[in-house]
């Protein structure tokens, strides 16, 4: 009986079976790394809003604080979103003509709101709140990146679970002074001595159970 | 017949999954968001006009009260120490500073852009001004300046009228009237300095003439 297999087929097997299971793995990765890609966080993605509001202008250049416009970031879940008053504190005065201004005018007159397109947005079933992470020394920019480098606001971080717990696992990394809260230039000179002495001082405690977040 | 059930299956399964959105974008609403129900989109309904917030009615009425029997009051409705002031400090640089200058003289970043200027903390006028009239001014607004009413809860703005007579104080007082504990203190930096990256634009240019001693 004339041989059904050549030699060669030993090889062709065995790139089979090792091929077989790099595929699977290779699927595996790519789909975890297109699960995390900036296409998928939408991270980066500067949104069109109907007034082009810039942070690097507001808080970088004027020197407004972030409290100035997100009024409950420290005492609730919500940090809000100013309402058109707040802009017309200032802008019934200063730029009053400017055209970039005429939603917020009209907005104004008309007592309807500005319909601000949501850059951040959990999924319903993930309980978020501002108040503790400020209150635990959690600084903006660790979350939200340089908003006040930014032109139009974008999502910095990717706000998926592995995230969220990377911090909750070691929030001495990046703890900051509660001072530095709302500085979004400030850098510690020694993050490992701080953090360990700031996780204590503040009480902080590593918080990974599901009911922390889904509840 | 085994092919077929197969790719049902798969076609099932590709439904189910698809149902995924609906559990994070559920039928409640967030805090501000769009509505189709109501007619102005508002699912944050505005309050009644008129309506008094209970937060008002927790504390002592006092804490209301910019005028008692036609006259603002001289007192504070409650008490007065450093950290009622460094939250006034906090709070007055967030939400007075950008006009009023850290200073108080009135030459914020945003008046240097073109908002009226308004008077100098430091005119006669308004250091014999009592507090009363200032969480009347914060609470109502005065002029061109809005009302903060919205922005500032009413402990807050005691705060800040705490705050601002400090610093009246401050531009007033002659070293040589310190003692020599005090003087120590001068130039060792006591007094925090304000934070690079917000409002670091040349409006917190000291507190007077003592504005070196603030500033170590
Ligand atoms: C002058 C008012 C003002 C100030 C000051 C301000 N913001 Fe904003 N912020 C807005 C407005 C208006 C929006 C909505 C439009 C947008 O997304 O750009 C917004 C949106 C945001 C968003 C995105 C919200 C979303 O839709 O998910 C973040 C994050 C944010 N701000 C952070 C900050 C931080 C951090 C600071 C301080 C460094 C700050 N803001 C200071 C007015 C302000
Ligand atoms: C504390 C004062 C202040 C507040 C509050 C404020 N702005 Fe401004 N804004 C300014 C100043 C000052 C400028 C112009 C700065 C300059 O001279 O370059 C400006 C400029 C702008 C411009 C650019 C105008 C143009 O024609 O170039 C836009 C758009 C704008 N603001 C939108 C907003 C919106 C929307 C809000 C409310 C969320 C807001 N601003 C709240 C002070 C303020
Ligand atoms: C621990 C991370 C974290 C920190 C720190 C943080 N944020 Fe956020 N922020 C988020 C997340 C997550 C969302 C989206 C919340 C949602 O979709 O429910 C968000 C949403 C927002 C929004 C949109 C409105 C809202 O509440 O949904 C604003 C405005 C905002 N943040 C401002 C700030 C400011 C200002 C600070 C600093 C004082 C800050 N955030 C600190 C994570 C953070
Ligand atoms: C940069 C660090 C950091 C990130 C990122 C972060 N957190 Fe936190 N979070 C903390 C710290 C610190 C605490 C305080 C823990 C303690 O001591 O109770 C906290 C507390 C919380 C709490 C309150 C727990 C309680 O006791 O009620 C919730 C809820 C929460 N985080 C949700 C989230 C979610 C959801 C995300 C992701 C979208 C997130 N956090 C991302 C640092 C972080
Ligand atoms: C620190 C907050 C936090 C904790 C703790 C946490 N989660 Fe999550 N979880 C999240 C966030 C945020 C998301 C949304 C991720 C996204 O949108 O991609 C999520 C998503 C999920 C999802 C995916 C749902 C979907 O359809 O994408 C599952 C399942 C889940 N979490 C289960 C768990 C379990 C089980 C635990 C406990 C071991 C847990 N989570 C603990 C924050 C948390
Ligand atoms: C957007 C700029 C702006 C901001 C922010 C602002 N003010 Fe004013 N303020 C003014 C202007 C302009 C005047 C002068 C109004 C006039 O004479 O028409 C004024 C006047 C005043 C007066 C003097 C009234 C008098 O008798 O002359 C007081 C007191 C005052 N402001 C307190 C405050 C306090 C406290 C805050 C912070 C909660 C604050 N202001 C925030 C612009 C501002």
């Amino acid at each position: 009986m004339a041989q059904v297999f050549k030699p060669a087929a030993n090889t062709i097997a065995k790139l089979a079976v090792f091929g077989g299971a790099f595929f699977l793995a290779l699927a595996v990765w790519s789909l975890n790394e297109f699960n995390r890609s900036q296409y998928m966080t939408r991270t980066k993605v500067a949104r069109e809003q109907p007034v082009p509001f810039s942070h690097k202008h507001h808080n970088a250049e004027l020197g407004i604080d972030c409290r100035y416009c997100h009024t409950s970031v420290e005492t609730s879940a919500f940090a809000g979103i100013p309402p058109t008053q707040t802009c017309m504190n200032c802008h019934s005065q200063i730029w009053k003509d400017s055209p970039m201004l005429e939603p917020v005018r009209a907005s104004f007159a008309s007592n309807r709101s500005l319909e601000w397109v949501r850059v951040h947005d959990l999924p319903d079933f993930v309980y978020f709140n501002h108040s503790i992470h400020i209150h635990k020394g959690i600084g903006c920019v660790s979350c939200h990146g340089r908003v006040d480098q930014m032109n139009l606001t974008w999502q910095q971080s990717p706000l998926q679970m592995e995230w969220c717990l990377n911090c909750h696992r070691n929030p001495a990394a990046a703890v900051r002074p509660r001072e530095e809260v709302f500085n979004m230039a400030w850098k510690a000179e020694n993050q490992e001595e701080l953090g360990a002495r700031l996780v204590k001082a503040y009480n902080i405690e590593s918080r990974d159970d599901c009911s922390v977040c889904h509840r | 017949m085994r092919a077929l059930r197969f790719a049902l299956l798969i076609v099932a399964v590709l439904l189910a999954s698809a149902c995924r959105q609906d559990m994070h974008d559920a039928p409640r609403y967030e805090p501000l968001e769009y509505s189709v129900f109501f007619d102005d989109h508002r699912a944050a309904r505005p309050a009644v006009e008129n309506t008094v917030s209970r937060s008002a009615f927790g504390e002592s009425p006092l804490l209301l009260q910019a005028r008692r029997d036609g006259r603002f009051v001289k007192v504070f409705p409650f008490e007065i120490d450093e950290a009622v002031i460094r939250r006034g400090q906090e709070r007055y640089n967030i939400y007075c500073s950008p006009c009023h200058a850290r200073t108080g003289l009135g030459d914020g970043m945003i008046v240097r852009r073109g908002y009226p200027q308004p008077p100098s903390f430091h005119d006669q006028r308004l250091k014999e001004a009592a507090p009363g009239y200032f969480f009347h001014v914060i609470t109502n607004g005065f002029g061109v300046m809005p009302s903060y009413a919205a922005q500032v809860p009413l402990r807050d703005r005691w705060a800040i009228t705490a705050y601002i007579r400090a610093l009246q104080l401050s531009r007033s007082t002659q070293v040589s009237s310190l003692d020599s504990s005090e003087k120590s203190k001068i130039g060792k930096g006591d007094v925090r300095e304000p934070k690079a990256g917000h409002g670091g634009h040349g409006n917190n240019a000291g507190h007077g003439e003592s504005g070196e001693a603030s500033h170590g």
